[in-house]
């Protein structure tokens, strides 16, 4: 184990994290504008990276297949906003979970019917492939650091989208007060359709920047969306800067965890079983994390 | 009085028992099959209902307690195929009652353990906390590789009940059908009695539960375990009936699809389980047949059925639950 190889390890798993947070960050605004818990968020995820690679190999442009990304998943979500999720915010949790469930069983075979039963590939732009050279000779993907960055960066936007702007002013108060902001004039059926958009939007965009990295497949956004259901219980739904900070912590513990744990019980095993019971351990390390963080805390680190 | 309710509940159980029956005589073991998967889904909804339906408590994790049973089934039953000891020496067992009891006893463990920790939450936070110790076991399941891990662990020859062929179908539909009726009776027991009521007022108000004198916690943390205990029996069913549990059976579709039958038959109606799980595999039976797409059309009727129908079958056939 070198200290090389730890810090490849420590920005997979921050990689994940800000991948994560453009996940966690649509579901907690969706949460704590509407109230709505949408399980359908993995398959606007799925259909931001199947639109990517679609038009990747249409036009040859991945930069292309990624504003399509965006594209279709918004209009995938006000679709389903319009149709099927409006009726639901009055609901009670339950009618929600169902109803969004039906949403992953209608969107994951109407993919099968459209794209077929086999993967699609979607291949790293030519001017990220290779790796780059970080201080203390580690030798990093470029894509992933891209990634990273493009995480960071749109974690920035976000927050100055809501602190800054009209538009953040009124999810902001959306969340605390939503027949008050109706009450004041503001349109509140169009605020919804726009905020489920940009949350589908965010999932979209992640799921043609993971999709680059592994197979676009149907089915590819649910393991996603339970570490986002994760990252917001544990951040606290509703919270921005909860999801943030939430995300980076499952991503490199999870990574972490898979990286370090075997190697530490092989201190004090021998080494089948250290693998055996470390990677059975790792798997389960972020909820047996979030369990312990909602013991102490039932409403997550930064409840809103 | 016999109200209508029990009139399409007598109904719908008659109907699946001589359904079963007629397979036999018409010689169509399949269908037996499908009464059978009818019976122990029926069985492990009925389960979670106490949970969802009588407690409130929308557990998005309750496939960890059906896969639980199934692997109390599997692993007894290869031991005693093998003939190894199991871990401290003990030996395995082909019974299905004893199973059973280990099934019910290693579920209402977890279900202490996992209802301690997730019923300090609520509302969606109890959803997702749920879904969450769900999805740790189920990795737990994938990544331990003595029972199979991810491909599973196949069971050669069917448990043994005390005075039956179980290979037989029909009297494996017959063991499954009994365990269901039993379920019931449990629920319309407990719905009956004092914790029914307590669990009642709780479910609609907890704060004046608490002003009555009814602590709310250990009420809901009861009906968690006992509706745990429940569907673990169904899971160990379900392992017999396919001779195969795998980590699949703990996956959060298969919580969905739990949700999912009670919606489909009636939210806190003693025989909705049941009924929806008949509608279910009916639509998986025969939308198969018809098209490969079956799930999306699946998708579709569930939807409208939350949207518009909000009562289910049962809803339908004997009209709106009383409140009183």
């Amino acid at each position: 184990m070198t200290a090389a190889l730890a810090i490849e390890q420590l920005l997979n798993g921050l990689q994940l994290g800000v991948m994560l947070f453009l996940m966690a960050a649509g579901l907690t605004l969706i949460f704590g504008v509407m109230g709505l818990i949408n399980l359908a968020h993995g398959s606007l995820y799925m259909v931001g990276a199947f639109a990517c690679a679609a038009v990747a190999s249409l036009t040859g442009s991945f930069w292309l297949g990624l504003i399509a990304s965006l594209a279709a998943a918004a209009a995938a979500g006000a679709i389903i906003e319009v149709l099927v999720i409006r009726r639901l915010y009055s609901r009670d949790h339950l009618d929600q979970v169902l109803a969004t469930f039906a949403l992953i069983l209608i969107f994951s075979e109407g993919t099968r019917w459209v794209f077929g039963s086999f993967p699609l590939y979607l291949n790293i732009p030519s001017i990220l492939q290779g790796a780059v050279s970080l201080p203390g000779g580690v030798q990093y993907p470029a894509y992933r650091l891209a990634v990273i960055a493009a995480g960071g960066l749109i974690a920035l936007g976000l927050a100055a989208l809501i602190t800054r702007t009209r538009l953040g002013i009124r999810i902001r108060a959306g969340e605390n007060d939503r027949e008050m902001i109706g009450a004041l004039g503001v349109d509140i059926r169009t605020l919804y359709t726009v905020v489920f958009a940009l949350g589908a939007a965010l999932a979209g965009l992640a799921g043609a920047l993971v999709g680059a990295l592994q197979s676009v497949q149907v089915g590819m956004g649910e393991p996603v969306l339970i570490l986002a259901f994760v990252v917001i219980v544990i951040g606290g739904i509703g919270s921005i800067k909860g999801a943030f900070l939430a995300a980076l912590l499952v991503g490199v513990v999870d990574t972490m965890g898979r990286f370090l744990l075997p190697h530490l019980l092989a201190t004090v095993l021998p080494p089948s079983e250290a693998g055996t019971i470390g990677g059975s351990a790792s798997s389960m390390l972020i909820y047996i994390m979030m369990a312990f963080i909602l013991a102490f805390r039932p409403r997550g680190l930064f409840a809103a | 009085m016999i109200s209508r309710e029990w009139t399409v509940n007598a109904a719908l159980a008659l109907a699946l028992l001589a359904a079963a029956i007629a397979a036999e005589a018409a010689g169509q073991v399949f269908y037996i099959t499908l009464a059978t998967r009818i019976a122990i889904l029926g069985l492990a909804a009925t389960g979670l209902n106490l949970a969802l339906g009588l407690g409130g408590l929308v557990s998005f994790g309750h496939a960890v307690f059906f896969g639980i049973g199934g692997y109390a089934a599997g692993i007894l039953g290869s031991h005693a195929f093998s003939g190894d000891p199991m871990i401290f020496g003990l030996e395995g067992s082909n019974s299905m009652p004893l199973i059973w009891l280990v099934a019910a006893l290693a579920a209402a463990v977890a279900g202490v353990v996992i209802g301690v920790i997730s019923i300090r939450t609520s509302g969606v936070y109890f959803i997702m906390i749920t879904l969450a110790f769900a999805q740790m076991l189920y990795y737990f399941a994938i990544s331990w590789p003595a029972y199979g891990g991810e491909d599973g662990l196949s069971i050669f020859v069917r448990n043994a009940f005390p005075g039956m062929n179980t290979m037989k179908p029909l009297s494996f539909f017959l063991i499954s059908f009994g365990a269901l009726m039993a379920g019931i009776a449990i629920l319309a027991v407990l719905r009956g009695s004092r914790f029914g009521s307590a669990l009642d007022v709780v479910r609609q108000n907890e704060v004046r539960a608490a002003a009555v004198g009814i602590n709310p916690f250990p009420v809901k943390l009861t009906a968690f375990v006992l509706s745990a205990m429940i569907t673990a029996v169904a899971g160990a069913l379900y392992a017999d009936l396919n001779r195969f549990v795998s980590p699949s059976m703990m996956s959060w579709h298969m919580s969905g699809e739990l949700i999912v039958l009670i919606i489909l038959g009636g939210t806190g109606r003693l025989f909705g389980p049941m009924a929806g799980a008949a509608l279910f595999v009916l639509i998986e039976h025969n939308l198969g047949e018809l098209t490969e797409r079956w799930q999306f059309f699946l998708g579709l009727i569930l939807l409208v059925t939350v949207l518009f129908a909000r009562g289910g079958v049962l809803g339908f056939l004997a009209g709106k639950v009383r409140h009183g």
